[in-house]
């Protein structure tokens, strides 16, 4: 797996095949990039669940917030790393001892752990290292064009609205044109 | 897995980049947005938008689905991250200083510049306390002399107007990148076309679209282009736009939240959404048309301006010819570097009839037109002397590149033998 650059239909494929995101390291507090993220994401119809020993018990967005994965009651499609590289190598270790092991390890714009990828990918997880899930999400469904952002995509096809809403994009099925990453 | 997937081709890009179908009608051609606002979904809804949460349109000010079909699109030609349109060239630089610099501050600019730029810089930035210091990109090591430590960015331009000069982009990118500090290519003369600085190391583009992207010559416009490569957060708090928490926004550090595009979202949501130079959308429509067309455009604004070039360099009334296509060119081994399939359209010469013989001939033409653009389908002439830096001394004249007899054209899309007729005549006329 070349972490470098990843093709447009290995990061689609994820976040159309993934319902439920722990997100480790996620702030309470709205003006951090996790919150942005988090919030994002579950507007678009994801189960979030909030990860932050320092917040466990509380509420984040009206989502019950857990220390740590083992916590969690339920089994979850992808780990989504808001923690500094040096730390992601005992949440992946945790990730792999779950019941139902995840699917998908995600690290976080500026995480890159490549000894933790190599964990992942040795018991058969997806890993996306160095990305956003949100604006990977804006990008594939066309919202994040609204911004002049370069989504690297071309298509003839119409994008399509989610739901009711005239500006919140879909992620749609695979698209025939998607760029390499 | 998919199979490989394809990486679009120039042409293609100039099309179809930012341009998908319309979301809501279907619509293959951008529609302009000619609307000052638009409704938001819900409360929760205007609140993420206004907050940065949530990417979507507000207020044409800030943003409009019709310019940021243009915004992608030269972002994508570009290689960028991402593109913020505004009203002009002009803005666009204020735009990407205003996002850097605070009073008191110091930016390198190439001399070789195109007027405008330099009275800009000279004059209207004094009042905002942002101090130039000007640098020969015939002479590098200048570059690296001017460089303090209130140094906050390099600009130049990749061909220089008003023609004539290519500057070593990689080479002065070192002396930024070995400074921590980005470096500003405006790209006007050249086009993604005909250069990619990013290739070459720069950290922003700029554009004036009024010129060879929209082509024309019925548009005013400009754009940023963010080229995703500067870490606006290793030096501590010397870029505080990108790497403080911002006031404007409850506390959000751009850098943080908006990684390899965040340097186009401060310009967005900080300059362009406070200063107000916003371009207008049929403008953007406008542009984009001529946009579609750039590559076939500049191959033959190329190919034309190789043709009169050297067809002037043989003339008796003519004393020299500046254009780095031509081989022998002071510029000619840089051209092959950064601008191999052609050095543009816009070039000067001199002639030895000076003052007066300039000044006859841009009376005479009949074809060509007498004016200040350029990076029209017309083919356009101007004797700087007496019109645009007609107010400078003599020295100052030949400083600029604007001596007594020089004479600047550039080269549009007519038959490139009409061209030539039509200044052949005018040179001969009495």
């Amino acid at each position: 797996m070349n972490h470098d650059a990843y093709s447009d239909a290995y990061i689609r494929g994820i976040l159309n095949t993934v319902k439920t995101i722990a997100m480790v390291g996620i702030s309470p507090k709205e003006n951090r990039p996790s919150y942005f993220a988090f919030k994002y994401l579950l507007e678009r119809g994801y189960r979030m669940i909030p990860v932050n020993p320092g917040q466990a018990g509380k509420n984040i967005l009206g989502q019950k917030v857990y220390a740590k994965l083992s916590d969690i009651p339920e089994p979850i499609d992808m780990v989504d790393i808001f923690r500094a590289a040096e730390h992601v190598i005992p949440i992946v270790e945790e990730a792999l001892t779950l019941k139902t092991k995840p699917k998908v390890i995600w690290m976080q714009l500026s995480v890159r752990n490549n000894e933790a990828a190599k964990l992942a990918e040795a018991a058969d997880l997806k890993v996306v290292m160095n990305r956003c899930p949100k604006i990977e999400y804006g990008r594939l469904s066309s919202e994040i064009s609204w911004m002049g952002v370069n989504s690297r995509t071309l298509s003839s096809k119409r994008p399509r609205t989610l739901g009711a809403g005239v500006q919140r994009m879909r992620l749609g099925p695979a698209s025939d044109n998607d760029n390499s990453g | 897995m998919a199979e490989a997937e394809r990486i679009p081709g120039f042409a293609t890009l100039a099309i179809h980049a930012g341009a998908k179908p319309d979301p809501t009608t279907g619509a293959r051609a951008t529609p302009i947005y000619q609307t000052t606002s638009f409704v938001f979904d819900d409360v929760d809804h205007a609140a993420a938008l206004f907050g940065l949460q949530a990417f979507g349109n507000i207020y044409t000010r800030i943003g409009n689905p019709t310019c940021a079909v243009l915004e992608e699109r030269i972002a994508a030609l570009e290689g960028g991250t991402a593109g913020l349109a505004v009203a002009s060239g002009h803005a666009a630089q204020v735009i990407v200083m205003h996002a850097m610099m605070t009073p008191g501050d110091e930016f390198v600019a190439s001399k070789k510049l195109y007027g405008g730029s330099i009275n800009q810089f000279n004059h209207s930035y004094k009042n905002f306390g942002w101090n130039v210091v000007w640098a020969d990109p015939d002479d590098l090591s200048s570059f690296e002399k001017a460089v303090t430590p209130k140094t906050k960015c390099i600009f130049i331009e990749s061909i220089a107007n008003p023609g004539g000069v290519i500057t070593d982009i990689e080479a002065i990118s070192k002396i930024a990148r070995k400074a921590g500090i980005p470096l500003i290519v405006d790209n006007t003369l050249a086009t993604p076309y005909l250069c990619k600085p990013i290739d070459f190391g720069a950290d922003i583009v700029v554009h004036s679209l009024t010129k060879f992207i929209g082509g024309h010559g019925n548009s005013i416009g400009g754009l940023i282009v963010d080229g995703g490569t500067f870490d606006w957060g290793a030096s501590k708090g010397r870029y505080p736009m990108l790497s403080e928490p911002r006031p404007e926004y409850q506390g959000i550090v751009l850098h943080e939240t908006f990684g390899n595009f965040a340097f186009a979202i401060a310009c967005r949501v900080l300059g362009l959404r406070d200063l107000g130079p916003a371009l207008s959308p049929f403008n953007a429509f406008l542009i984009l048309t001529g946009t579609e067309t750039l590559p076939l455009r500049m191959q033959r604004h190329c190919e034309n301006t190789l043709a009169v070039a050297q067809w002037l360099s043989k003339r008796p009334e003519v004393a020299w010819v500046s254009y780095p296509g031509l081989p022998g060119d002071k510029y000619h081994a840089l051209a092959k570097k950064y601008v191999p399939k052609g050095s543009g359209a816009v070039f000067t010469f001199g002639l030895k009839g000076g003052y007066d013989a300039g000044v006859k001939l841009v009376s005479n033409v009949k074809l060509l037109s007498h004016l200040a653009n350029i990076g029209d389908t017309r083919s356009l002439i101007i004797h700087p002397a007496s019109t645009t830096h007609r107010q400078l001394s003599d020295a100052q004249k030949v400083q600029a590149g604007a001596g007594p007899d020089v004479v600047r054209l550039s080269v549009g899309l007519e038959d490139k033998d009409d061209i030539i007729a039509d200044l052949e005549q005018g040179l001969k006329a009495k």
